[in-house]
């Protein structure tokens, strides 16, 4: 593919336009079906009964009375489920092991953590199901609980998993609940700290929050008497749920279909297996499709969240504020099973930096709660968390503006990642200067009318992205219009973004391609919706498949003009014969001769995107406003900037850089897992794990930077990720402006700040480390 | 207690929806949510959280909003109901619902419903409402992809083009 490396800027007539999105009608008129919305002839619904321990020993599971109950078709245990023995699955965002993620949707033996599955049941409706759940008999042996990362890592701590053997530092290691020990290195940190002026550490604690989609898992299966099964399912990963499906269920891949319905919401918590086999189960027992859609409580206790942990960072700078060495240690918690995106936080942490000299020490450490998921830019909001406020602390002890110190020390194309991979060209300069040139930046802060407290803090963060492979088919109708297959679940307008890269090959408008999400029997293979890859990677599917199109068209043109397909031109919409330049037909009307020129025009495009995403970086400024009285912080103003590369649809990148601000915001001041001292979440609801609402919030400022990915034919960048990482510790640095004292832990709460404004009193710093 | 114990007898419920008289039996301990989505056959309506916190089931009763998972179906009984799916107008869209569409108010769009039979009550009672009687009004909705930036613009920009 080309690249944009070194030509000028390209013009573009449908990328950076706004259309309206093709599945919007549907969306605004209560038409598009969710996951809890498909009704299928004969379908009947089920119910999870799910362990109220986080730690314990099934004895016995006895369903005999609740499927002997009117109204229930069938009820199924562990022993229902194939044993899946110990595989690896890469799932781009999530590296699962198949035996977990088969114990993880049902318990064989042993419930590890609070809402696993220990049972289900199908019946004619809803209240059958739940009524057929509590005549089931099982017998717990609680055991203790390891719900924090003291626990989990002592020596001789409660072990979680027998059969776990941690890599640590590359040697196996059983009997262990720390899973995993990486450590990066680059140079000689030790030494640059001994000759450093200013040196810091700190040691920050995250608390586990929740991606928050409003709309709760639903999977529908019908598993047919040929052994077909397919599974309606609420997924960002349509061909990873088919997989595994595939694995744990011990069946053919192909006798697996997944039809992905539309998905109110994911962020990374849609992509692992969670009832689709319960539902397929019960189905093939019963004979009848079945449905089990996840009340609201359920989803906190038994999916998701996002890892919390505790992160130690250190760093050292030179006499003129430039970084000479920085390590960090990084411990977060997995959940009941590994997999904890310590690899993304490790990348992540210092990116944003020339760091001469690195160590970075990580941890995947498994405790009794539900496994975590990605959350977008999976582990690195967290780890960013940490060495954004450090890096504000530094410049406060150094004197030094935190934007000088984040310009003279920014990562530019060619500096080195400090696990490794080279920056090409981005970003990060770019959107610290759209910081310092905005509107916002030059404003002043003002005086509170009331005595509170104003405070204003600035923090930049990085994510990847990814690429990977996607497949999109076009086709040509006779009326010049296209429609386009893909098989990526639209979980934001990617429908929209992906259908106006074809139009821009074509010259058509965007709503002249009509996109169609479809099952996995109906597309070539497409990796999940996460990582930041649908409109990057499937858009590149897209214009290949475009391209392959005006490619035949030309040959069907050439045949009728009566010359070569070299000779026809394809500019603004129109084949034009060069030879004869009067001979030219628009895209629409060649479309209507293909019929006569060697039939329908189909092609796909079928792409495996190497290497970076481009990566985008971002910068966010945020003003807050605390009460001393209470400790309550609001936020008065903010601004993301975040390089895209080139908007596809400017409207739908600010909303994720808007979307992923307010739940960084939620994450910095208010979301957290209340955990009673025996692994139950104590605030299992939305009254009580309270996300940002809209009286909550400003309107957030979106500047959209534009630096050209070199990776992708129009420049495009995946940008719905970074908008999470920045606003944590830029929230953190805003407050600590205003009253004086640094935050060390989130959720930045109430009750946090009035301890921090206690301690400032006693002349106490709240820091740990 | 176990349906075999106790057979379950089921309410008539006769009322208007969207305007139209509609009747159906439903379970006494059926919510509105629930009898519109699993009996009516309206799904525009979502379920987000089934315990009143989210507003994703909101639906108009007697032209106030109410969260549909905590009214009983049976309690709507000669009541009038407005729902998602009542608000276009035949072959049209209601100016909120082209005002979402316009300013990129939605992004998954399972909050979407709620969020717009919501609106519609405050633009009824309101033509007018500043920015924050509009996030006051509509924080009984949680929206987790927009950050609500545009869906106040929509509000604000419907409000505009409808005077």
């Amino acid at each position: 593919m080309s690249t944009t490396a070194d030509r000028p800027a390209q013009e573009f007539k449908v990328v950076g336009s706004r259309p309206v999105r093709h599945d919007g009608v549907d969306k605004v008129l209560g038409r598009a079906q969710y996951g809890a919305d498909v009704k299928l002839s004969g379908l009947i619904h089920g119910a999870v009964l799910r362990s109220p321990y986080a730690h314990a020993v099934i004895k016995k599971v006895d369903v005999s009375r609740a499927e002997a109950a009117p109204g229930v078709f069938a009820a199924i245990t562990g022993n229902d489920m194939p044993v899946t023995a110990p595989r690896l699955v890469d799932m781009m965002e999530e590296v699962t092991n198949l035996k977990w993620a088969s114990e993880r949707v049902m318990a064989h033996g042993k419930a590890v953590y609070r809402g696993h599955p220990v049972a289900a049941v199908a019946a004619v409706d809803q209240n059958t199901a739940l009524e057929a759940l509590k005549l089931i008999e099982v017998e717990y042996e609680p055991l203790e609980a390891v719900i924090s990362l003291e626990d989990a890592m002592k020596p001789d701590a409660v072990i979680i998993h027998d059969d776990l053997v941690g890599d640590h530092l590359g040697e196996k290691v059983p009997h262990t609940n720390i899973a995993e020990h990486t450590r990066t290195e680059f140079g000689d940190p030790e030494a640059a700290f001994a000759e450093a002026a200013h040196v810091l550490e700190r040691t920050y604690t995250i608390a586990r929050a929740h991606q928050g989609y409003i709309e709760p898992h639903s999977s529908t299966a019908f598993w047919s008497p040929d052994d077909k099964i397919s599974v309606w399912t609420t997924t960002q990963a349509p061909f990873g749920v088919r997989s595994s499906m595939a694995a744990v269920l011990k069946v053919p891949l192909s006798d697996v279909r997944v039809v992905p319905t539309e998905i109110g919401g994911g962020f990374g918590g849609k992509i692992g297996l969670y009832m689709e086999p319960l539902a397929a189960v019960l189905s093939r027992k019963s004979g009848r499709p079945v449905k089990i859609t996840m009340d609201r409580k359920s989803v906190f206790d038994a999916t998701g969240p996002g890892p919390g942990g505790q992160v130690t960072a250190k760093m050292g700078v030179d006499k003129d504020g430039k970084i000479v060495a920085a390590t960090a240690t990084i411990r977060y918690m997995a959940g009941a099973y590994p997999g904890s995106s310590i690899s993304a936080a490790t990348a992540g942490i210092f990116a944003c930096y020339k760091v001469p000299n690195v160590r970075i020490d990580a941890y995947d450490v498994v405790i009794n709660m539900s496994k975590t998921a990605a959350y977008r830019a999976p582990g690195t909001p967290q780890a960013t968390f940490a060495s954004e406020s450090l890096v504000s602390e530094l410049c406060e002890t150094i004197g030094m503006d935190p934007m000088e110190f984040h310009l003279l020390n920014a990562a530019e194309e060619g500096t080195r990642r400090p696990d490794g991979p080279v920056f090409p060209r981005i970003g990060n300069v770019a959107c610290m200067e759209a910081i310092h040139n905005s509107d916002h930046f030059k404003s002043e802060l003002g005086e509170s009318p009331d005595g509170k407290l104003r405070g204003r803090g600035f923090a930049s963060g990085y994510w990847n992205g990814g690429g990977n492979r996607s497949s999109v088919t076009i086709s040509v109708n006779d009326d010049g219009v296209v429609s386009l297959v893909e098989g990526n679940p639209d979980i934001g307008g990617t429908r929209t973004t992906i259908a106006m890269q074809a139009a821009e090959v074509f010259g058509l408008p965007a709503h002249d391609v009509h996109p169609t999400v479809v099952d996995t029997d109906s597309v070539g293979y497409n990796d999940l919706t996460a990582g930041s890859r649908t409109t990057y990677a499937s858009g590149q599917a897209a214009i290949e498949a475009a391209r392959q199109v005006v490619e035949e068209i030309k040959k069907r043109v050439a045949m009728i003009w009566e010359t070569e397909p070299e000779n026809v031109s394809f500019e603004d919409s129109v084949f034009q014969n060069k030879v004869a330049p009067d001979q030219r037909f628009t895209f629409k009307e060649a479309a209507g001769k293909l019929g006569q020129t060697g039939g329908p025009v189909s092609k796909t495009g079928a792409v495996n995107v190497r290497g970076s995403g481009g990566g985008s970086f971002a910068a966010h400024l945020c003003d807050v406003e605390v009460d001393p009285e209470t400790g309550k912080v609001q936020i008065l103003r903010y601004t993301a900037a975040q390089d895209a590369g080139k908007a596809v649809h400017p409207s739908y990148v600010e909303g994720q850089f808007q979307g992923g601000a307010a739940q960084g915001i939620g994450w910095a001041l208010n979301e957290e897992y209340y955990t009673s001292p025996d692994g139950v979440m104590q605030n299992a609801s939305f009254l009580d794990y309270r996300m940002p609402t809209a009286l909550d919030l400003p309107m957030i400022d979106a500047i959209v930077v534009e630096v050209p990915n070199t990776n992708h034919p129009f420049g495009v960048r995946g940008i719905g990720e970074t908008s999470i990482v920045p606003p944590a510790p830029a929230v953190g640095n805003a407050i600590a402006d205003a009253i004086g004292v640094r935050m060390y832990q989130t959720p930045m709460n109430p009750s946090r700040i009035m301890e921090a404004l206690a301690n400032k009193r006693n002349g106490k710093n709240g820091h740990q480390g | 207690m176990t349906q075999q114990e106790t057979p379950v007898r089921k309410v008539p419920v006769a009322c208007t929806l969207n305007g139209q008289q509609t009747e159906f039996l439903a379970a006494p301990y059926q919510s509105l949510l629930e009898a519109l989505r699993e009996v009516v056959g309206l799904t525009g309506t979502k379920e987000g959280c089934n315990d009143g916190n989210c507003g994703a089931c909101t639906v108009s009763l007697d032209g106030r909003i109410v969260d549909s998972c905590l009214v009983l179906a049976a309690e709507v009984d000669g009541r009038q109901v407005d729902t998602i799916e009542g608000m276009a107008p035949p072959h049209g869209l209601h100016p909120l619902q082209q005002a979402f569409l316009e300013e990129a108010a939605l992004q998954c769009g399972i909050c979407t419903p709620g969020f717009l039979v919501a609106a519609r009550a405050l633009l009824e009672r309101e033509p007018h409402p500043d920015e924050h009687r509009i996030r006051l009004w509509l924080a009984g909705n949680l929206c987790r992809c927009t950050g609500y930036d545009k869906i106040v613009r929509a509000v604000q920009r419907a409000a505009d083009e409808t005077t």
